[in-house]
């Protein structure tokens, strides 16, 4: 078996291992962009808000 | 008294700079740490002699399940202050922690079971630690819920204050039921008296996973608390200089 293919297997626990890890990574990853995401969209809201009181008065 | 020293100089808006400033440094610290910790966690750690590959589990189940409980204390003592000492900076501290808490209990559930499967044949068994463990998700949750359903940030604040302090009798309950039930979860291995049980090649890695673990938590955390002061201080006038300053 080639070095690739034996790390890949996991002396046969691939799928234990590999889904713990993608799994956490991917949580991990998306929690992390979710609230930086979160502060821009509250910043154009409360931007947008502004500018419609200035439109209206 | 106390709470207003502590709100002129943890002020919301000195938090929310402060926060800015640093969030980028905790967040490279995080991905040098987290790369470090995964190579040395899938390729330098030596497999173990009885658990073959499967140990390897261990990196990232381990330090999600410490920083469960970790978590829980800060997002309680942060929930007390609050309500104790009226600091508004705290409610926002107590909030971010929650969904970061909520995220590694899930995680330490799911690489549990994932583990459990190939090593004890079961994914699941209704033991002290795994219940104890489910009660902390749901503590979580129940924080979470209690967040969404109350409008009034203050008393959402105050309620959450509450629910986190009770809950908390259940972080003992996790980390000693090991030693007080019988169960199919192994007992401490690195937190013992005589010092930890592992093999320092095995140990080095974990420890990195821990750091990456503790910084992601703290890289998290202030992006969420930034949201949380946002929501807070909108109608303040630096909130709304800001706001007018953002562009798409």
């Amino acid at each position: 078996m080639s070095q690739v293919a034996e790390f890949l297997y996991m002396g046969g626990y691939a799928f234990y291992v590999w889904s713990s890890f993608l799994l956490s990574l991917i949580v991990m990853v998306a929690h992390l962009i979710q609230p930086w995401r979160r502060e821009k969209r509250i910043l154009r809201e409360l931007r947008n808000r502004q500018i419609r009181e200035a439109n209206r008065s | 008294m106390f709470g207003k020293a502590i709100d002129k100089y943890a002020s919301p808006e000195n938090a929310y700079a402060l926060s800015s400033r640093l969030t980028p440094w905790f967040g490279w610290v995080t991905l040098v740490l987290l790369l470090a910790g995964l190579w040395g966690s899938l390729v330098y750690a030596p497999p173990d002699y009885e658990q073959g590959e499967s140990f390897r589990i261990i990196y990232l189940h381990v330090p999600a399940a410490w920083m469960s409980m970790f978590i829980y204390v800060v997002m309680a003592a942060a929930g007390a202050v609050g309500l104790v000492w009226k600091v508004k900076l705290m409610d926002a501290v107590a909030r971010g922690c929650a969904p970061i808490g909520a995220i590694y209990t899930f995680l330490t559930l799911v690489t549990g079971m994932l583990w459990g499967k190939p090593m004890w044949g079961t994914w699941w068994v209704w033991d002290a630690r795994l219940t104890s463990e489910l009660i902390l998700l749901f503590l979580y949750l129940g924080y979470l819920a209690l967040q969404a359903a109350i409008d009034d940030r203050r008393t959402a604040a105050r309620a959450g204050a509450v629910l986190a302090l009770v809950g908390v009798v259940n972080i003992p309950i996790i980390h000693f039921s090991v030693e007080w039930w019988n169960t199919l979860h192994q007992g401490p291995t690195i937190t013992r008296m005589d010092g930890p049980s592992i093999h320092i090649s095995m140990l080095i890695p974990l420890v990195v996973m821990v750091l990456a673990f503790k910084t992601y938590f703290i890289t998290s955390l202030m992006l969420r608390v930034r949201c949380e002061i946002l929501e807070q201080e909108k109608n303040s006038s630096w909130v709304r200089e800001l706001a007018a300053a953002e562009r798409d």
